[in-house]
């Protein structure tokens, strides 16, 4: 079970008010303040430089030595996916997706998780012998493995090929139907984010530009005339015209 | 000619059948190669002595040296020297290993640790073994207590070194995964630390063996009654060269099995990484 603190209530897992955070001189977020419910899968979309993944990195707590203020209210028992998979190349792909799992059945739970992302029978594999797209998935089963209530993901599909994204795209719905987890998913990509979440946040010089419920049935796609609508909408106000995009 | 750079005519864009692309790496590993060198500078000696270049008083030809080493096994004082000195330089090794590691760690891990033992430790690096020895021996005597220190000495520096630097250029991503999984210190020690420097360790390893060795030779040769180094001094005073070549050749031999011993360790433990000499 994940400790609440801070009085949270059962339908809202983050809570974020009046953030701080500054590099030097420049605050990138300011009195910045963010609510997202329980089993939201949120995505937040942003230019380089907006101030997502320094939200994120707040979020999870790995923000140690950043300028800065407010109240950051998040579960416990959270996890981190990286845009590298960052999994450490001297461990056999199962002691990765262990690491700081305890209980004596954490072997058995981590065989499961790599069964889920489809990787079962490569646990006794070296990291770099899995290809880039098998990589990112050990990293994702090592972050569900531990059941989190919150899953912070930044820009987790970004170093991928567009084929292999579009797969992880269908296992990160699979899993997030299966696990129930509250998501933060950083991501620059539009298409993504209309695809995956139920809410779009866009970050604009560390204000929430855009707030959107997605409200589009399964499966997704560009063929569906509201998708269009919002993508226009979120790449306008990213300062893209849509027509060229 | 303003346009230089765009009117210079191109490589062709296909490389021709038949040329392969030029391989950057050193390609593969000859079996047994690290015999090569060794038997090479043997073959020279061995044809110099034959050949009679080389004077017996000045170097013992190679088969000399053999039934030299052949009446000293005989005699059983190659083994008893031998296993003296092994002991010596087996105890040096194992006490400096431990706690060239142990300051690694310690310098490594805390700020507190680096600002106090690195210091101390790069200048005793400065001051040579032998420089050392008249000190050791008004402290701890002449017994083999002052040898064992001169030789842990003599291994906790590189050991530390290599260690400490393995440890400071674990990737920090690393460490920010180790945070974000919440890893308790003892398992961050385990699992990122311990892991991430010992390709720094076994090579600190690789110095830290062949300088027992060679600390060694330092310490026999000084008030000693025993062990290769004591051997070689008396065969110095009765000028038997034999004996001497018996001796330089043991150590060789040591320092390079003991080296090839670190090395088959580190191809073992570091068989996940892929490298240049893979």
């Amino acid at each position: 079970m994940a400790t609440h603190h801070g009085g949270l209530t059962a339908t809202r897992t983050v809570r974020v008010q009046g953030l701080l955070r500054r590099f030097g001189e420049r605050a990138v977020l300011d009195g910045f303040d963010l609510e997202i419910g329980a089993g939201e899968f949120v995505a937040l979309l942003g230019r380089s430089g907006s101030g997502k993944s320094t939200l994120l990195r707040a979020l999870a707590g790995l923000d140690g030595d950043v300028q800065g203020s407010g109240l950051v209210d998040v579960p416990e028992n959270s996890s981190v996916v990286f845009q590298d998979a960052r999994l450490l190349p001297w461990q056999r792909v199962l002691d990765n997706v262990l690491l700081g799992l305890r209980g004596p059945d954490a072997p058995q739970r981590g065989l499961a998780a790599l069964a889920e992302v489809g990787l079962a029978g490569r646990e006794r594999a070296w990291p770099n012998e899995l290809s880039g797209g098998e990589q990112q998935r050990v990293a994702l089963a090592r972050a569900l493995v531990s059941e989190p209530e919150l899953l912070l993901a930044d820009e987790p599909f970004g170093a991928l090929d567009a084929l292999t994204r579009l797969r992880m795209h269908g296992l990160l719905r699979e899993l997030c139907a299966r696990h129930r987890p509250t998501v933060l998913l950083v991501t620059h990509d539009v298409d993504e984010a209309i695809t995956l979440a139920d809410r779009v946040l866009l970050l604009d010089a560390g204000r929430i530009a855009v707030d959107v419920a997605i409200d589009l049935p399964a499966p997704r796609s560009h063929r569906q005339s509201q998708f269009l609508a919002y993508r226009e909408t979120l790449l306008r106000a990213l300062g893209v015209d849509p027509t060229e995009a | 000619m303003t346009a230089t750079t765009l009117t210079r005519p191109r490589p062709a864009a296909t490389v021709p059948a038949g040329r392969p692309r030029r391989r950057l790496k050193p390609g593969r590993p000859i079996p047994f190669g690290g015999a090569v060198g060794p038997l090479l500078l043997l073959a020279v000696w061995a044809a110099g002595s034959a050949a009679g270049w080389l004077d017996p008083r000045t170097l013992s030809a190679p088969w000399t040296v053999v039934t030299t080493a052949g009446d000293l096994i005989a005699d059983g004082r190659l083994q008893d020297n031998l296993a003296i000195s092994a002991q010596r330089a087996g105890l040096g090794l194992v006490i400096g290993t431990v706690i060239g590691t142990v300051l690694a760690l310690l310098a490594g891990l805390s700020r507190w640790g680096e600002a106090i033992l690195d210091g101390p430790i790069q200048i005793k690096r400065a001051i040579p073994a032998l420089a050392l020895i008249p000190l050791l021996v008004l402290w701890f005597g002449i017994g083999e207590q002052m040898k064992v220190i001169t030789i842990t000495l003599g291994v906790f520096v590189p050991v530390y070194i290599h260690t400490h630097n393995g440890l400071r250029t674990i990737d920090t991503r690393y460490v920010e995964l180790g945070e974000s999984l919440r890893l308790r210190r003892t398992d961050f020690i385990r699992r990122i630390v311990l892991p991430g420097a010992l390709p720094g360790f076994l090579l600190g390893m690789r110095f830290a063996v062949v300088g027992a060795w060679l600390s060694l030779v330092v310490v026999e040769q000084i008030n000693s009654t025993s062990g290769i180094g004591y051997m070689m001094e008396l065969a110095r005073e009765y000028g038997q060269t034999d004996v001497i070549i018996v001796g330089l050749v043991l150590y060789g031999l040591l320092g390079l099995l003991s080296d090839g011993a670190v090395r088959l360790a580190q191809r073992r433990a570091l068989s996940w990484r892929r490298t240049m000499a893979d």
